[in-house]
């Protein structure tokens, strides 16, 4: 099998601490070497990357692919190919499918449908209850045997102290994080955040307490089973402040968070603007600016898209009865580079740190890194390139996102899966 | 057809400017004498065709802007979510889009989620007004209001305007607070802290908690209705205890520095959030503000059908344009 041959790209490698210019050549599915100059092995395919990053390939802990069920809406074969377009290799998909995917029949399938995809890698997220229905635990050794990386009732927060106490130490046995949506159930129930804006535009608000509840309670839980709690898309300043305590007494929390979280306020729900919902809500700017200082200090250890496809039909509809959520795969490099490298918060290194390093550390995943041996999974982007957010390009199967028509800088060019390239963004 | 003067469509007092406001305020002035006379009808709208498009009950609201239409000489269709294609679950895009495929003029619409109006609006190109969009605004009860209180004062600029009751999921509070504060009122919400929306300060007005204290400060009195489903919600504890607590009673506005001028937007709950004694006294302009709701709607309908602002006055004595 011959092999890529990625030349003269500033290579970003967290993981070995490495920011060098360099030749990164890739083998058997396998990082053969990185270094100066390495000369073209006989065979081996150019990719020239001069003036572009090439960094281990990104890592989205947290997306919806809507197969099984929902096929209309994005299938595993369709966000595997957003994601690889947006420069992921891989994604994790959450379990709220029809049917759920609380039994290794339903992971097998969609690994299988990710296999038969060939684009970006997808680890399915298991069911943390039956049905996502709160009351018994789902068979966590058989969904992990079958290749789930984590469990999560995600889009159901897990409303019973018991039932979470008991994921979070019983999923200590197979190493897996236990990643929850935080959301007091008798607190959400409402259409945006609640504040100003959502008084301006008579819109039922949900507190950011809300969020903060649930917050405050998995890290204690957290802390009193050892269990490791990954806080999804994190959205308020009160959740960080909780998390940074917790990680100072030693609690093993690790967070996340989206893309739209840093980048917009719920002052984006105005005009009734239904591609502005999404439920943890868009909050205020003193959250987003915390979210952002979260993301520097590594409170929130990563981002991720929390990619929710959904038809246009469902969003061009009253705000009070339009479906929470955005895409994001093939957004989320653009803004988080024009978001956060671009107004100088984070490092191109931290990014990456953030996108990958990091996301495959918790997660227990493959990838990650550059270091000779690795996973051939590596993600080539250029750091300045200007681009127009136009969904009707997207790969993804639906076109919801409040980004239409913006602006952004970076974005990526080549995306490398298993040694194959699995996108190649034409000149 | 677009009336340049108020814009496209009418969804909230926030959008309008003070001289908009002003315009529709003196714009109906002219039409509250049309429907004193024996013949309660000018030819300003002949042609025009107006659907009013009701997704909840109304009674007032409906009828008010039905009088009005026909007042105007506009043809008018009513539409009622029970019976319609809409109970069937058409949406509402699809069901304005066939609306409109019948070459209608104007929609007024009355819609249980906030917004439901500008999204109408941004998606046909008749005509909208809002008569009522979820908890977000009911234009012109704020206008009617307005009116009511110019008549009786005279002026709007430094009157001292409370708004009593639940303000977090009314759309008539909203309406009001802007309309007033736009021209120049000094405005307070007064009500259970359960029952106020957040940051409600940052729209300019002053928060009271107690109905004491605004009764003392106050000119006149908005007085909310309490939706009755509020108690199953865990607002309040009761309705009893409500009254008690934030009724306008005859007892307490006896200990007013002044006459305050009481409104309502109806339906009222005699007996709860405010006494039948201060709902049919002197001071109630209830029934007035419902007078004044036709005129003021005649004068929405007519100015964003096109009418000149200049010629309301001669539109309202019969003089075809």
């Amino acid at each position: 099998m011959s092999g890529i041959l990625i030349r003269g790209g500033r290579v970003i490698d967290p993981a070995r601490k490495a920011d060098e210019r360099a030749d990164v050549y890739l083998l058997d599915g396998k990082v053969e070497g990185v270094g100066r100059n390495l000369g073209t092995p006989p065979g081996a395919m150019v990719v020239d990357a001069t003036g572009q990053v090439v960094a281990p390939g990104l890592i989205d802990v947290h997306v919806h692919l809507r197969e099984p069920g929902q096929e209309d809406l994005e299938t595993v074969a369709t966000g595997a190919m957003a994601a690889a377009a947006g420069g992921f290799s891989a994604v994790c998909a959450m379990p709220n499918t029809d049917p759920v995917c609380d039994n290794q029949g339903v992971v097998g399938f969609v690994k299988a449908q990710a296999q038969r995809a060939g684009k970006a890698r997808v680890y399915p997220i298991g069911a943390i209850s039956l049905g996502q229905k709160g009351q018994q635990l789902a068979e966590f050794g058989e969904l992990v045997g079958a290749g789930a990386v984590a469990v999560s009732d995600d889009g159901k927060p897990v409303a019973s102290s018991h039932l979470m106490r008991t994921a979070l130490e019983y999923a200590r046995t197979f190493g897996i994080p236990v990643a929850d949506h935080c959301e007091d159930p008798t607190l959400a129930g409402g259409a945006m955040h609640e504040g100003l804006v959502s008084t301006r535009l008579g819109l039922k608000g949900i507190p950011a307490a809300a969020e903060e509840i649930m917050v405050a309670r998995d890290l204690l839980l957290a802390e009193l089973t050892g269990g490791h709690i990954h806080l999804c898309h994190m959205s308020t300043r009160g959740s960080v402040d909780l998390i940074r305590r917790a990680k100072e007494r030693g609690v093993r929390v690790t967070a996340e968070a989206c893309p739209h979280h840093f980048s917009l306020t719920h002052e984006a729900c105005e005009g009734y603007d239904t591609n502005a919902k999404m439920n943890p809500p868009l909050r205020e700017p003193e959250d987003r600016a915390a979210i952002r200082q979260a993301l520097k200090d590594g409170t929130i250890d990563v981002i991720a898209t929390d990619h929710a496809p959904h038809h246009y039909d469902a969003k061009e509809r009253e705000f009070d009865d339009a479906p929470n959520g955005i895409i994001g795969l093939e957004t989320a490099l653009g803004l988080a580079v024009t978001e956060l490298v671009g107004t100088g918060l984070l490092t191109l290194p931290e990014l990456v740190a953030r996108m990958s390093t990091t996301p495959a550390k918790i997660f227990g995943l493959p990838g990650g890194t550059l270091a000779p041996g690795s996973p051939a999974d590596v993600t080539v982007f250029d750091p300045a390139v200007e681009w127009t957010v136009r969904p009707q390009e997207f790969f993804s199967r639906s076109r919801n996102t409040p980004f239409a028509g913006r602006r952004l800088t970076g974005r990526a060019t080549v995306t490398i899966v298993r040694g194959q390239i699995v996108f190649q963004r034409p000149d | 057809m677009t009336g340049a003067a108020l814009g496209k469509d009418l969804t909230g007092l926030e959008y309008l400017s003070p001289d908009q406001i002003r315009l529709i305020l003196d714009t109906a002035e002219p039409f509250k004498e049309v429907s004193e006379r024996p013949i309660k009808k000018v030819p300003a709208l002949r042609g025009k065709t107006i659907v009013n498009l009701f997704f909840e009950a109304s009674t007032r609201t409906r009828i008010s802007f039905e009088f009005a239409e026909k007042r105007l000489s506009a043809d008018t269709v009513n539409v009622a979510a029970q019976g319609s294609s809409v109970s069937k679950g058409e949406t509402l895009v699809d069901t304005a889009k066939n609306l409109e495929a019948m070459r209608i003029d104007m929609v007024v619409i009355r819609h249980g989620s906030s917004g439901a109006a500008q999204f109408l609006g941004q998606r046909i190109r008749s005509n909208v007004i809002n008569a009522g969009d979820g908890k977000h605004e009911h234009p012109t009860q704020g206008l009617l209001d307005l009116l009511t209180l110019r008549d009786r004062f005279g002026r709007i600029a430094g009157l001292k305007v409370a708004i009593v009751g639940d303000v977090l999921h009314s759309r008539v509070a909203r309406s009001n607070i802007w309309g007033l504060t736009k021209l120049g009122a000094e405005v307070a919400v007064c009500g259970p802290a359960s029952l106020m929306p957040r940051n409600v300060h940052e729209l300019g007005v002053t928060i009271i908690p107690r109905i004491e204290d605004a009764i003392q400060w106050a000119d006149a009195l908005n007085i909310l209705r309490l939706q009755l489903e509020r108690m199953q919600g865990g607002f309040i504890p009761s309705l009893r205890e409500y009254n008690r607590v934030f009724g306008v009673t005859t007892e307490r506005l006896a200990r007013a520095p002044k006459e305050l001028v009481i409104l309502h937007p109806g339906p009222m709950n005699r007996g709860v959030e405010i006494d039948s004694d201060v709902a049919d006294g002197p001071h109630s302009v209830i029934l007035p503000q419902v007078t004044n709701g036709v005129a003021v709607r005649m004068a929405v309908l007519y100015l964003l059908a096109g009418g000149s602002p200049d010629w309301a006055g001669a539109a309202g004595k019969g003089e075809d344009h």
